[in-house]
């Protein structure tokens, strides 16, 4: 444990930029998965297709993917959030869609039927009602996503992984641990806040 | 549907009443134009509401439906002040109108203007539903069986105050019931439907004493026959 307190200003730099690289992954996933999502549960004979896709990608071995994806962004930080991005496209969509899909019929009648035009009702009924179960996908995508990052530290994009990636490479246990552990407290820090947050809207949105 | 083809007088109240599966919902939905009618047209004070962009004629038509879909991240006052702020009044209106509409449903705006949907009962939220329908002082409230889904005592009064508040504001009323009994109490004039079709628009009176065919004769008889079961019941339980 002493390289961690030696190293605890270095740890935190990188713990920093450990969130960095997946709040930007994060923002950039939901960007493209709230159009997916939408169409996903719009569509049900075309959700099934999106889904097999982007479950394929997730299939793929994240490092893998990593080696692909630096042939076209070079080394550094962009091949990693494009790699984060892509995984967090699995989960987002299918939880936004489903999301979705469990919003009460009445209250759309109703908010059709009030008047309000398709965007109103997607943005003042259909968005919140469905927020909760939305909050759990990003919650999933989070946790997920702040383990993969790790991977960063082959491709010099910085995080936690330097340290389990340099660890690794001079067999320095405690080096690696100085990485990894930061990192599990990352994502059960996250996971905690998400399900606070999942708390809040659910009980705002109960009918 | 087929061949519908009546008018209602405004400011009455008219019910549709038929079994489900008749066309009735489907009719009234023409009204707002939640459903395109294949052919035919439906006109609202002289106007055709194809010719009316659907926001607008929504926002200008009340509606009340049996499952309510009060919405469940916003308060009373909140659900009740959407379609004014839809039409841009504003905040110091809408609070008032809110208020107003809470003590003309019967609840005290004091008590339920901050309350969520999920804290009233179904009667409660049915009377929230009706303020909602009506904020915007609409010409005409359409309501597709929206007391069918509360117990029977809270139907009782929410039937004697809807047709008390819609006489205050002088609404044209368009209701949807498989209810005779119901039909009955609120109906000015009641339009009997079948398989898609009308079969006979009349008055009550009219109708109880020249229906149009053995099907209507039949449905008010059977009803007749539970009244006068309910009062020989009634009877001979004050005796006992």
């Amino acid at each position: 444990m002493s390289y961690l307190f030696s190293h605890w200003r270095l740890i935190g730099v990188l713990t920093l930029q450990h969130l960095g690289l997946v709040s930007a992954a994060l923002a950039i996933a939901l960007a493209i998965a709230l159009p997916l999502g939408i169409f996903a549960a719009r569509v049900p004979r075309a959700s099934a297709l999106l889904l097999g896709l982007l479950g394929a990608l997730y299939a793929i071995p994240s490092l893998a993917l990593l080696a692909v994806l630096v042939r076209y962004f070079g080394l550094g930080a962009a091949p990693v959030i494009a790699v984060l991005a892509t995984y967090a496209q699995f989960i987002l969509v299918r939880n936004i869609a489903a999301a979705l899909r469990a919003v009460p019929r009445a209250q759309l009648d109703a908010a059709r039927g009030i008047g309000m035009s398709s965007r109103q009702q997607f943005w003042r009924v259909e968005l919140p009602l469905a927020s909760p179960i939305m909050i759990g996908g990003l919650r999933l995508a989070t946790v997920a996503l702040i383990a993969i990052a790790a991977l960063g530290g082959y491709v010099g994009a910085g995080g936690l992984g330097n340290e389990i990636f340099f660890g690794l490479q001079r067999r320095y246990l405690e080096q690696t641990l100085a990485g990894s552990i930061p990192a599990a407290l990352l994502a059960i820090a996250a996971d905690a806040a998400f399900r606070a947050l999942e708390r809040v809207a659910t009980r705002r949105t109960a009918g | 549907m087929d061949g519908v083809s009546f008018d209602i007088p405004a400011g009455s109240f008219t019910v549709l009443l038929g079994p489900s599966g008749c066309g009735k919902s489907t009719l009234l939905r023409t009204v707002n134009r939640l459903v395109t009618p294949g052919s035919g047209t439906v006109t609202v004070g002289g106007r055709d509401v194809a010719s009316i962009e659907p926001t607008a004629l929504r926002r200008a038509t009340g509606y009340v439906i049996q499952a309510v879909g009060l919405f469940a991240h916003m308060t009373v006052a909140q659900n009740i002040a959407v379609v004014p702020e839809l039409l841009h009044w504003d905040r110091e209106r809408i609070a008032r109108r809110t208020d107003d509409l809470l003590e003309l449903v019967g609840l005290d705006p004091l008590r339920y203007r901050s309350r969520f949907p999920r804290e009233l009962s179904g009667g409660e939220q049915q009377r929230v539903g009706v303020a909602r329908a009506i904020a915007a002082e609409p010409q005409v409230l359409l309501m597709d069986e929206p007391f069918g889904a509360v117990d029977a005592i809270a139907r009782r009064s929410l039937q004697d105050e809807m047709l008390r508040i819609v006489r205050t504001l002088q609404t044209t009323v368009l209701f949807v019931t498989h209810d005779v009994e119901e039909a009955l109490r609120l109906a000015d004039r009641i339009a009997v439907m079948r398989d898609g079709k009308l079969l006979q628009y009349a008055t009550p009176e009219e109708m109880l004493g020249a229906p149009a065919n053995a099907y209507i004769a039949q449905l008010f008889a059977v009803n007749a026959d539970l009244r006068r079961y309910d009062t020989l019941r009634n009877a001979l339980g004050q005796e006992t």
